[in-house]
């Protein structure tokens, strides 16, 4: 067992320091009755590294991969190039392998990364300050509405219609703890989000307004305008972003007013991965707001020496000192994949942020347009970013399937997403990334063009 | 010109010299391979790129007024200068791969490199969450798979694969429970934690809008059993228990503390994060219990990656199967392997399934980290892991009670972790002055302050991945810093000497808060 270094002598003579006859002896604490007398049913023996490999490949290989189809899925994980520099620097084993960082004189590397992490997305968002990252977008978004909660001391939260359905669901299972009242509808299929129809909702009960930017259906609302209402009403406004390359693009939700911004980092340097593990932002427009903040922190101090150096910080909001008085019982980061974020984001710099977006813009408006002629094809959208809403006329979730059989991943249907809503039946989300080509989004062109024929 | 990259540290400040490395200072602030590091936003500036991109042709067209016209301050390095940037940051780090991490509780263990290999294959880390399911069969397959093992290895009737780390696991356990409660109309409001309980557990149950109680532990470093059954009644929805417990003991009461809970109407909530110890060997469903997460990273040896990120699936028993989050899996008799997010979940067994906790499936990339690793091991390996774990652990305590105080050694055997106390150490010097001098000796220190039932508790765990070698010289090394701690040593109150930063000051840090580069100090 190639992981186990010990041998049988050693055994041995460690039983014998510690004065047991046997292993079995250690685990005297353990009730008779509760010992397993045989090996655990159905499980090999110990397997070599080339019999595992080959069996995982064999499962992964019946996967159709993303680069191995023309891919246009969106709806909150999205398809970018990730540089090869990123996975290189994630593997060394002293990011890889190391500890959360308590004890800050040997985990710089980790703290200062944390630093700089935090300062990034407080910039891309707009934001004072943001912290060092949760598990990810969806969990993010239950947890600024549970910090909107204790910011204001009121019980009603307002969900746009256009809040991607899974964080909505999330947000209403974690509300049956927090008997929170949640107000939701769904998305009407209409070219604008309906910002006068949300606002119309958000009362003096109201604890927070969540918005999402860019919407499910891949629109722009204006914020500022929410923003005003929601204070007017002494209510926060929490905005979510699941595709961090349009803040290079559009007006961050911080200099729109935006109280609290959470979003999923997934697109900058962590990849599809099935759904997880992905990345979760978190930030503050006003810094009066950290100490109500979930999760870690990583401050600026000096050590003894008056170099500077760097420490997780107001950990007194936190489970570990807190307990029952936390402010989240979140014990953890996404200490890799924010590096992974970091680390990306490093190589783009402003100008690489700025053109990665414009790219990805240009090829959804080259798809937009191409698809647009398809028959039986009308793209929904006044405005987007990378990702579209058409509508088919026809059940999208069986187009879906039909173009999949040809090894196209055509885009998400809104039937997928909202299963028991038969007015959205049609609708499909069509993602552009820079990794589609002008000839992927006429192999979907053309591909429809027979499928609804 | 003044050099622009030595943090915090400006050229002509002489480096005072606190310890044996004696030699005249750097320019640079520098010392041989012990390299300075400025931040990304000294070094990188917002018109430097490491990527080729085209230059935008032309105005965005469909942004609908939405432009971003103002700076965004995200400074940019080329390719070499990220590469060496984040190198010379990560050699600043301890970890695994550099030596032993006796982290009591946390399980540092090596990281077997083939788990990164497979997580890393197209099939697995190039699919979209939302993809056809046709599309995906052999990614539910590893999900199912995963499940199938955890639930075998526990003793257990389901699984929730969803949550994201072990806090959320703990936080759909409990969802389980008052889904289960609410589910024959009972409105209990009261769960019990033990005082050796993670800070999770009490966080747990309060966020999910239960009352808090404790129950006391033994001096032995058990639960209380008759405490906690005259506490138990009908107000009771459930006890956290975590089992081995946090002073590294196994609970020899466990069954008769679930039969108890259970007689009264409520449930068993286990905390799995020490599953390590009894893999292979225990079942924790033949102890009664009803939820536990299990920590992938820890018993699995799915990366630490600096904090994360975690996965946290809960095994769940007979009485809370069906009250699982979506999405789930499930492989039906024709042998196909299905993913059920919504509408039919009650086909599935699921009479009650009480919503999402996450956006998507789970840690996709952590279950086949875990997969891996199971299969690695086998039902024999397995086994072996928790003995050896428990035999390092129990090496440990019998070759240290000599010179550091073990106080729960005299009541036995410890299961995969040592627990040690500062009783005997000099007047003035602590637990924290033994850790940072540990430091200097080129390990991670231990768990410290952990359990709190311990005065200047130390928690140390040394998993099955260590060598008897490794493990001699970590007890030389902590028993020459238990000597110096006992003899009164006041070198040790300044330690780390030789770490690439001494003693950091977390108070100015937590009363000046300062978050980002650049950022005024904060009230």
């Amino acid at each position: 067992m190639r992981y186990l270094p010990l041998t049988d002598a050693d055994r041995s003579a460690m039983l014998e320091k510690i004065g047991a006859p046997d292993v079995d002896a250690l685990f005297v604490d353990v009730p008779e009755a509760a010992r397993l007398s045989g090996p655990i049913e159905g499980l090999p023996m110990h397997a070599s590294e080339m019999a595992v490999e080959k069996h995982m490949r064999r499962l992964s290989k019946k996967n159709l991969a993303a680069a191995d189809a023309a891919f246009f899925l969106g709806a909150g994980a999205y398809r970018h190039h990730v540089p090869a520099s990123v996975d290189h620097i994630i593997q060394r084993g002293e990011f890889l392998t190391a500890y959360t960082p308590y004890q800050p004189e040997i985990a710089q590397g980790t703290l200062q990364m944390l630093f700089e992490f935090q300062t990034q997305v407080a910039r891309l968002y707009g934001c004072a300050v943001a912290n060092a990252s949760m598990y990810d977008g969806s969990t993010a978004c239950w947890e600024a509405v549970a910090m909107a909660g204790r910011v204001t001391r009121k019980k009603r939260v307002v969900l746009s219609g256009a809040l991607h359905p899974h964080y909505a669901e999330v947000v209403k299972t974690m509300a049956k703890f927090t008997e929170d009242e949640i107000a939701h509808a769904r998305p009407a299929l209409q070219a604008q989000p309906d910002n006068d129809g949300l606002i119309a909702r958000i009362d003096d009960q109201t604890s927070c307004v969540v918005v999402q930017y860019p919407d499910i259906l891949g629109r722009l609302p204006d914020l500022q305008q929410i923003a005003d209402a929601a204070h007017e009403k002494g209510a926060l406004l929490i905005v979510v972003n699941t595709e961090p390359v349009a803040l290079g693009a559009i007006k961050s939700p911080g200099e729109q007013g935006a109280d609290i911004v959470v979003g999923e980092g997934q697109s900058i340097g962590v990849g599809l991965q099935f759904g997880g593990p992905y990345l979760g932002l978190f930030a503050v427009r006003d810094p009066k707001h950290v100490r109500q903040m979930p999760g870690r922190l990583c401050g600026e101090t000096v050590d003894a020496e008056g170099k500077r150096g760097f420490v997780l910080t107001l950990s007194t909001r936190e489970q570990h000192i807190r307990r029952e008085k936390a402010t989240s019982n979140i014990c953890t980061n996404s200490g890799l994949c924010a590096l992974a974020f970091s680390v990306h984001m490093t190589l783009l710099g402003e100008k690489g942020l700025r053109r990665l977006a414009m790219e990805n813009h240009r090829l959804a408006c080259h798809a937009a347009d191409r698809l647009a002629k398809v028959p039986g094809v009308s793209v929904l959208n006044d405005s987007f970013f990378n990702e579209f809403t058409v509508r088919l006329g026809q059940d999208a979730r069986k187009v879906v399937r039909k173009l999949a059989d040809r090894g196209i991943l055509g885009g998400v249907s809104l039937g997928r997403l909202y299963p028991d809503n038969e007015e959205l039946a049609d609708g499909l989300l069509v993602a552009v990334t820079e990794t589609t080509t002008e000839e992927d989004v006429e192999t979907l062109a053309s591909a429809l063009e027979e499928v609804l024929a | 010109m003044s050099a622009p990259n030595q943090s915090g540290w400006k050229p002509g400040t002489p480096v005072q010299d606190h310890n044996a490395m004696s030699g005249p200072d750097t320019v640079t602030g520098n010392r041989a391979l012990m390299l300075e590091e400025p931040l990304l936003f000294e070094i990188g500036h917002v018109e430097t790129t490491g990527v080729d991109l085209p230059e935008p042709s032309g105005a965005a067209t469909r942004l609908g007024g939405m432009e971003r016209a103002a700076a965004i301050g995200l400074p940019g390095l080329s390719e070499p200068e990220t590469v060496r940037h984040y190198t010379r940051l990560s050699r600043q780090n301890y970890a695994i791969d550099l030596g032993l991490f006796p982290l009591g509780s946390c399980t540092m263990k090596h990281n077997p490199r083939l788990n990164e290999k497979v997580a890393r294959m197209p099939g697995f880390a190039d699919v979209h969450p939302l993809q056809p399911v046709q599309t995906v069969p052999g990614a539910l397959e590893v999900i199912n798979e995963l499940a199938h093992w955890l639930i075998e290895l526990t003793g257990m009737h389901g699984v929730a694969m969803s949550p994201k780390a072990g806090a959320h696991g703990e936080l759909c356990g409990i969802l389980c429970i008052r889904a289960a409660l609410e589910a024959r109309g009972d409105a209990r409001k009261v769960v019990l934690v033990p005082e050796s309980a993670h800070g999770t557990n009490p966080a747990t149950a309060a966020f999910a809008g239960y009352e808090v109680e404790d129950i006391p532990a033994t001096p032995e470093g058990r639960v209380d059993l008759e405490a906690l059954k005259a506490r138990l009644g009908p107000d009771v929805a459930a006890v956290m228990i975590t089992n081995p417990n946090t002073c590294g003991l196994f609970e020899r009461d466990m069954k008769a503390i679930s039969d108890a809970v259970h007689a009264a109407g409520g449930f068993v909530y286990c905390d799995g994060a020490n599953f390590n110890a009894i893999v292979g060997k225990v079942r924790p469903g033949d102890l009664g219990v009803d939820a536990m997460h299990i920590n992938l990273h820890k018993t699995f040896s799915t990366p630490h990656g600096g904090g994360g990120p975690g996965s946290g699936p809960v095994v769940l028993s007979e009485a809370l199967s069906p009250f699982g989050p979506l999405p789930f899996t499930a492989r039906t008799a024709d042998g196909v392997v299905h993913l059920v997010e919504e509408e039919n979940a009650a086909d599935y067994g699921h009479v009650q399934a009480f919503g999402r906790m996450t956006a998507f499936h789970g840690q996709m990339g952590m279950f086949t980290r875990a997969l891996t690793y199971i299969l690695s091991h086998g039902a024999d390996g397995l086994k072996q892991v928790a003995e050896d774990a428990v035999l390092n652990a129990n090496y440990i305590l019998r070759s240290l009670e000599d010179v550091l105080d073990a106080p729960f050694g005299p009541s036995g055997p410890c299961m995969h972790e040592a627990l040690f106390s500062d009783d005997g150490f000099a007047e003035g010097l602590s637990t924290l002055d033994l850790a940072k001098a540990l430091i200097d000796e080129g390990y991670h220190p231990m768990t410290m302050y952990f359990p709190l039932v311990v005065h200047g508790a130390m928690l140390v765990e040394p998993t099955e991945t260590e060598s008897k070698a490794a493990l001699d010289q970590f007890i030389m090394a902590l028993r020459s810093v238990a000597e110096r701690a006992k003899a009164g040593d006041e070198t040790m109150k300044t330690a780390p000497h030789y770490a690439p930063r001494r003693r950091l000051d977390e108070t100015q840090a937590a009363r000046k808060p300062v978050l980002a580069w650049n950022d005024a100090n904060m009230a």
